[in-house]
């Protein structure tokens, strides 16, 4: 197809379509509203279902429910929109149902400057909800990248049963790029699994083959129970610590015996650095130039992209921390992923280049961290 | 009688699942079975059959029940029964909360289900209180009862199911009280039947907590007093506004016909792949 002027918002809203998304409920808030409208349009022409729901807790409780019903479903908020969906979160990652969660970040705390970026979620998209359990959360750099990793998201998703948060800040939701979208047979889908034993047989937490057990949709002739209570294999609710116990370790565990597919990051001449610049999102794109000027001056940095936030590229970081003299963290927040950063390269290391006041971090902020200044 | 004759049994999951966790006396069990014997009489399929739920006592009905289940979070049930609803049309799915689940924190979604009129039947057991939690005042705690958390008495005014449900738009609403069993069979059915959104209100008690606050006796006084206590409809329209003060009013309080959402949708989707056009830009399509 030809190149087209895109919005990030926007590449989001064909990602999911790509991805077999037929389901959206939302609640408008800026930044990110587009995806709304342009699914509003677009799900029905695909057979697909769209819903505005009352707020932000409805939205995500209707995507959690059309998703046993079967569907692929999505929603997309903002931070005010993005606490308030914290309780289905956990929800959505005790049942062990696929799910995406957009959320287009912006300046806060509270109603905050919601026209102004931001990477102020990224600790809420991990901790976010009570109670352990795991989370994926992807977040793009450009909007081709937007689409990709929406792609991405729900295929995480399906194949782990799992919650997964696309982080976008405001930059790269309303940003216009000039994208060119694969042909849809060229996406990679990922759809869950589904059950193929008998309903008699069936145990919808059964962990005996899998760490993700396979789905059954409402409907299929499987009648089982879904709690947000712990429950036993057969998915009715426990306080048997032998039932309870193994339900967390297998959760974690899908996910941790996973980490070479799910976390995704760039490496740009991290071999030879003794500078390390670590950034994400829109930052990410400062950081490119900061560390094309920096070279230009010989010096010899990488750049480390974050494309997967959590879980948290410990691995990766941990190699070039060793070789790395000092470790650059630019966020647009007052040092969230800075403090990952820190906890597996010792804070010695890590200089933090932040900025909370709406504006992006420029490559010059990024610049002067390099070089020490 | 076996237990194959029982018309619940076929209905009750067996596994794992009895005895329940309800107290003694407890109202709710037979909300549950007026709900099988109205499914049986339909005569759908189990698997056709969705029961969601929230948080509370009531909110446990659905694990002993043998259809999809659903216990999901506390006020929220309607909200997660809309995703199901409108992904899978061909379900029928019956929602069970209770009145501090569906009109407190649930308040919310009850009335946004009503105005969309999608075809969900909500069945509220109404026992006044809150009584998972031990006994605190809820929405439809009467003025001037006490609870653990109104010690000098509730001054905040109860709110009227059922007219709540009919002003914000359901189609089909009615209440009858755990006593009038056979009553709360029909309106069950009436409300599954119903092709839009549909309300019961189950009028039950707690001996537990509320009937112990407020000194009401045991079980059987508290069921004896929604026998006493409540009038037909027809009835109530011969009492003065003083002597319908505090009677429980039984009967369909609305039974319309407007579209239902998803019938709607299905009307939409028709539009969209008509090529009709959105009122909105459109940007072009994928690929």
């Amino acid at each position: 197809m030809t190149a087209r002027l895109m919005q990030g918002n926007e590449a989001v809203g064909w990602g999911a379509l790509a991805a077999g998304c037929r389901f959206y409920a939302g609640y408008p808030i800026t930044p990110s509203t587009e995806i709304a409208e342009m699914l509003s349009r677009e799900l029905p022409k695909l057979g697909g279902k769209f819903i505005q729901m009352e707020d932000e807790i409805a939205s995500l409780a209707a995507c959690i429910g059309a998703s046993v019903g079967g569907l692929k479903a999505l929603t997309a908020t903002s931070g005010p929109g993005f606490s308030l969906m914290q309780e289905h979160i956990g929800y959505a990652a005790m049942v062990e149902v696929p799910c995406v969660i957009v959320d287009v970040q912006r300046l806060g705390p509270s109603t905050g400057q919601p026209t102004s970026p931001s990477q102020g979620d990224v600790m809420q998209a991990r901790w976010g909800a009570h109670g352990d359990h795991p989370i994926i959360a992807l977040s793009p750099t450009s909007v081709r990248q937007a689409f990709d990793l929406t792609v991405q998201a729900f295929n995480f998703s399906e194949q782990y049963r799992t919650p997964v948060i696309l982080l976008l800040d405001e930059v790269i939701a309303h940003m216009r790029e000039k994208v060119e979208l694969p042909a849809p047979d060229a996406v990679r889908v990922v759809d869950r699994e589904i059950t193929r034993v008998p309903s008699e047989w069936y145990l919808p937490y059964g962990d005996a083959l899998s760490d993700v057990p396979p789905m059954a949709s409402f409907g299929m002739g499987y009648r089982y129970h879904v709690t947000g209570l712990f429950h036993d294999p057969a998915g009715y609710p426990t306080q048997r610590l032998d039932e309870i116990g193994p339900w967390i370790e297998r959760v974690f565990r899908k996910i941790e015996r996973n980490l070479a597919d799910i976390v995704l990051v760039e490496e740009d001449g991290t071999d030879a650095a003794n500078t390390i610049v670590v950034a994400y999102g829109a930052t990410a794109r400062s950081a490119q130039h900061a560390v094309k000027l920096a070279r230009g001056q010989r010096a010899k940095v990488g750049l480390v992209t974050l494309l997967t936030i959590w879980p948290f590229a410990e691995e990766v970081i941990e190699r070039v921390a060793h070789m790395a003299r000092r470790i650059v963290v630019p966020e647009m927040n007052l040092g969230q992923l800075a403090l990952e950063v820190e906890r597996i390269a010792g804070r010695r290391k890590v200089v933090r280049v932040n900025r909370a006041n709406g504006e992006m971090v420029t490559p010059m902020m990024i610049l002067e961290a390099i070089e020490g200044k | 009688m076996s237990q194959d004759e029982h018309s619940a049994y076929n209905y009750l999951r067996h596994t794992k699942k009895f005895p329940n966790v309800w107290c003694s006396g407890c109202g709710i069990g037979i909300v549950m079975s007026a709900l099988i014997r109205a499914v049986d009489r339909i005569g759908l399929a189990k698997d056709d059959v969705a029961v969601v739920s929230g948080i509370g006592c009531t909110g446990r009905m659905p694990v002993y029940l043998d259809f999809n289940t659903m216990h999901t979070t506390h006020g929220r049930a309607l909200a997660f029964a809309t995703g199901l609803k409108f992904a899978r049309p061909g379900l029928t799915v019956i929602v069970i909360m209770g009145d501090g689940d569906a009109l407190a924190i649930g308040g919310n979604h009850f009335i946004h289900a009503a105005r969309r009129n999608i075809g969900l039947t909500a069945i509220v057991v109404d026992n006044s209180i809150y009584g998972m939690t031990g006994g605190q005042h809820s929405p439809t705690t009467p003025l001037g009862s006490r609870a653990t958390t109104a010690p000098y008495g509730n001054i905040e005014p109860p709110f009227p199911v059922c007219e709540l449900a009919a002003a914000a738009g359901a189609t089909f609403v009615a209440r009858s009280t755990v006593y009038h069993a056979v009553e709360l069979d029909r309106y069950i059915e009436q409300a599954i039947r119903k092709n839009g959104f549909s309300l019961v209100e189950a009028v039950s008690y707690c001996h537990t907590t509320f009937g112990r606050l407020n000194k009401l006796g045991p079980a059987v006084d508290m069921m004896r007093r929604l026998k006493e206590n409540s009038v037909t409809k027809s009835a109530a329209e011969k009492l003065s506004p003083e002597q319908r003060a505090g009677v429980i009013v039984r009967g369909v309080f609305c039974d319309e016909d407007r579209p239902e959402y998803t019938a709607l949708y299905d009307e939409v989707i028709q539009r969209a792949q008509e090529g009709a056009g959105a009122a909105v830009r459109t940007t072009g399509g994928l690929g």
